[in-house]
Formats: structure tokens, sequence, C-alpha cells
């Protein structure tokens, strides 16, 4: 594999393809705002919706918030993971980013953190409306609460980049990402929702938190490597 | 048709026709009375629902490493039993449940992963299904089986956490109750018999389609002519 020449100021010619291709969908994202304002706008009425399914008598459910936030980040990254391929196939950019010479893990990469910085983005406002919506203690613990969100963040990401590269060339796609995507990050949902509750108790049990924030740096160390090992032979023509 | 298809699917079907008669007359159960007698056909379909999946991921894994297309023909017969027997375990097992834990379904972390599995292997087929070009297609399938069998023990363990760490395990299924020797001697036939049906089903099944990808190749077509003037002779 031959590596795009290095620049001395920016590291290894790995490194280097990670951020040229992470700043190339910052720079689209920050121009267009396409992506990053209909992810918001959708999480954000996902959270409504649920208010208006789970709240009873002007009073918020109690131990809903967890799964209300989760529930919303979930359906969220589904739209920015399906729209962030999509853009590539319709400027038909997606042959230009796979001729450059850089080695195709480094395109993932790049991708990765592009959907996870979106994500991050969201969930800034999406985690102070929950808090404040539906009266939950989120940031009695802020450092275990960003552990928990970055990690479940991550783990998502990886497993989605991962399809949506997949699924680019495939009918149906839109439908096809939840349907491949969910059953695989059950795990993550069932360790992100239990440790954000677990943060939310009045007396919150930092075992717990530990354990369900083990559980998400093992899947996402354990995605992170499989998409690294399989992307190639994904994207390869 | 490989050598062997004509053994094993006789022994196959003469399994399946004695079966019934032992499954008659092994004795009912103390506190279930005949309806344990569905476990005959649930509890080896689970145990194949386990076992079609590992060989679809293992194929898989190798397909990608090494490239070659029968590893991932084997993958795509081994998922399409696993959805096969997936539903056959899941639509016995809560008629099972009904009776023995007297409600169709719990949020055990054996049938939820069953039941996740299952949508995961739905979800593989629709996917080669959506992709034209077959080689394209072959490569993502092949990656959902690995992501799909690396996730399994995940995907057990966390949703056994979840439920233990806030409240007790509401089954036990782990106590093996003692079984009569009749019984057994049904469940060990009934068991090779799913084995023997999968394993011929597998192979078959792989054939058939590396047939169907390649019907437009010379070699099929000679083998077709020369069978039908086998047949015609």
């Amino acid at each position: 594999m031959t590596r795009a020449p290095a620049a001395p100021a920016l590291g290894s010619g790995f490194a280097r393809s990670v951020w040229l291709v992470l700043r190339k969908d910052l720079t689209v994202e920050v121009r267009s705002g396409e992506i990053a304002y209909t992810t918001l706008f959708f999480a954000v009425s996902c959270v409504l919706i649920f208010a208006f399914a789970l709240v009873k008598e002007g009073r918020a459910p109690e131990g809903g918030a967890a799964g209300i936030l989760w529930i919303a980040i979930l359906f969220a990254s589904t739209l920015a993971l399906g729209r962030g391929f999509e853009r590539e196939r319709q400027a038909e950019t997606l042959r230009a980013l796979l001729l450059a010479p850089v080695p195709r893990p480094a395109i993932y990469v790049g991708k990765l953190l592009g959907i996870v910085a979106l994500l991050v983005a969201a969930e800034a406002v999406l985690l102070p409306l929950v808090a404040f919506l539906f009266t939950a203690r989120l940031f009695a613990h802020p450092f275990w609460l960003a552990g928990i969100v970055l990690t479940c963040t991550v783990g998502l990401a990886s497993v989605g980049t991962l399809f949506a590269a997949m699924l680019v060339r495939a009918r149906s796609r839109d439908m096809l990402l939840p349907v491949l995507l969910y059953p695989i990050v059950v795990p993550v949902i069932i360790a992100g929702v239990q440790g954000t509750e677990a943060l939310l108790q009045p007396t919150v049990d930092l075992e717990i938190v530990r354990f369900w924030l083990l559980l998400l740096v093992t899947f996402d160390v354990v995605f992170v490597v499989l998409a690294l090992w399989t992307f190639e032979a994904v994207m390869s023509d | 048709m490989p050598k062997w298809f004509s053994p094993a699917a006789i022994l196959c079907g003469l399994m399946f026709i004695v079966s019934p008669v032992l499954i008659a007359r092994a004795p009912d159960e103390a506190a279930m009375g005949m309806v344990y007698k569905i476990y005959y056909y649930h509890m080896p379909s689970a145990w194949m629902f386990l076992l079609a999946p590992l060989v679809c991921g293992v194929s898989s894994a190798l397909f990608l490493a090494r490239g070659r297309p029968e590893d991932d023909r084997r993958a795509w017969a081994a998922a399409e039993l696993t959805v096969l027997f997936g539903a056959l375990t899941l639509i016995t097992g809560p008629l099972w449940a009904r009776r023995a834990w007297g409600t169709w379904w719990v949020w055990d972390a054996r049938l939820t992963s069953e039941l996740i599995l299952l949508f995961l292997y739905l979800g593989y087929i629709a996917l080669v299904e959506a992709i034209d070009d077959p080689r394209r297609a072959d490569r993502a399938g092949a990656l959902v089986a690995i992501v799909g069998a690396v996730n399994v023990p995940i995907i057990y363990f966390s949703v056994r956490w979840w439920n233990t760490l806030h409240q007790g395990a509401t089954v036990s299924m782990s106590a093996a109750p003692k079984m009569a020797t009749t019984m057994l001697t049904a469940m060990l036939l009934m068991t090779f018999a799913f084995w023997a049906y999968s394993f011929a089903v597998v192979f078959t099944r792989a054939r058939a389609i590396v047939l169907e990808r390649e019907r437009e190749t010379e070699w099929v077509r000679g083998m077709m002519d020369s069978q039908a003037v086998g047949a015609a002779a």
C-alpha cells in the first residue's frame, strides 16, 4: 500500500491521511450544516415525542431519562451515518476517496472521527435538554458521564461507519442500515442506558458505572480493530 | 450429487420417520404432561441454532482471509439454516414456556440473545439480496457474519448483566431434569437427525448456489449436457 507523502508538521502518513479525511468532512459540514442540523433537530424531536408518550400528569417518568436519551442518540446516529456516505455517493467523490493513495483504514478512521465529532456536538445539546426536561441529575458526575457518553458514541459510530460504508452500493440502504446496526449495537445501548441510569441514582454506585464503562471500552476496542481489518475488503472494487 | 449425500439423506429420512414413534412412546413428564414433548424438536433446533451461526462465522472469516468462493457459499447456506432453526426454536420455545413457566416470554439472557441473533441473520440475508454485484455482496455478507459471530458472546453477557445487576434471574434453566431412558433415546435420535439434516442441507445448498452462480459457464453447461445424455441412455 502506497502512502501519501508525509508532511513533517503532521507526523506519519497514516495520521495525516486521517486528518485530511476528517478535515474534509468537517469543512463540508461546517459550510453546509446539512447533517448536523438535521441530526440535532431529529434528536430533539425524538425527546419531545418521548415526553408526550411518557409524561403523566405533568411529571416526568421516574428513571426514564437514561432510556430516552439513548434512544434519541441511537436514532439520530442512524440518520447521521446514512447521510455521511450518501453525500460521498451523490457527489461521486467516493471513487476519488478510494483512489487516493492512502491506506484504506485511514479513510475509515477519518470518517469515524467525523461521525463521532458530529454526534458529540449533538449530544452537547441533547444532554442538557434531557436533564432540564426530565429533571434528571445528569451532571452530578460529569467525568463519568463524559466517559460513558464518549465510549458509547464511539461504539455506535465504529460499527455504524463500517456498515454505512459497506451499504453505499446496496439497494434500500437507508432501511438496511438500522436493520443491521441495531442488533449489533444492543450491548452498547444496554451499557449506555444502565451506566447513565446508575449515574442518575440519588446515591451513585461508581462500581456499576465503572463496570459498564469497561464493557463499552471492550466493545469499542473489539469493533474498531475488526473494522480496521475488514474495511479494506469491504471497500475494494 | 456428492456421493455421501444419499446415505446422509436416507439416514436422516429414516430417523425422522422413526422419531414420532419414539417420541410417542416416551412417558409423559410428571409436571407438564404431554406438552413437554415439544422439547424433542425445540432442543435439537436450539443446538443447531448455535452451531449454524458458528459455521457461518468461521466460513465467512475464512472467505475474507483466503477468498475461496466455496467458503462463502457454505456461509450463505449456513445462514439460511440459522434462520430456519432460529424460527423453529423461537416458535417452539414459547409454546413450551407457556406451560413450564406460565408465560410466553421472559427477558432472559439466552432468549434475548437468540432473538437478536435471528434478527441479525435476517438482516444478513436482506443485505446480500440487496447488493447487485455478487462479489461485493459476498464480501458484505461475510463482514456482517463475522461482526455478528464476534458479537454473540458480548450480546449474551451484556443482556445477562442487564437483568442480573438489578433483579434476580426470574427463571433458572440450568437445572437439568433427570430423564428416563426412553426420553433420552428419543432426544438423542432427534439430535442426530437434525445434525444429519443440517449437514446434508448445508453442503447440497452450497453446491446448488455454485451451480446457480455459474450457470452461464462452460463447465456447468458441459455437466448439464453429460447428465442429460446419461438420463437419456
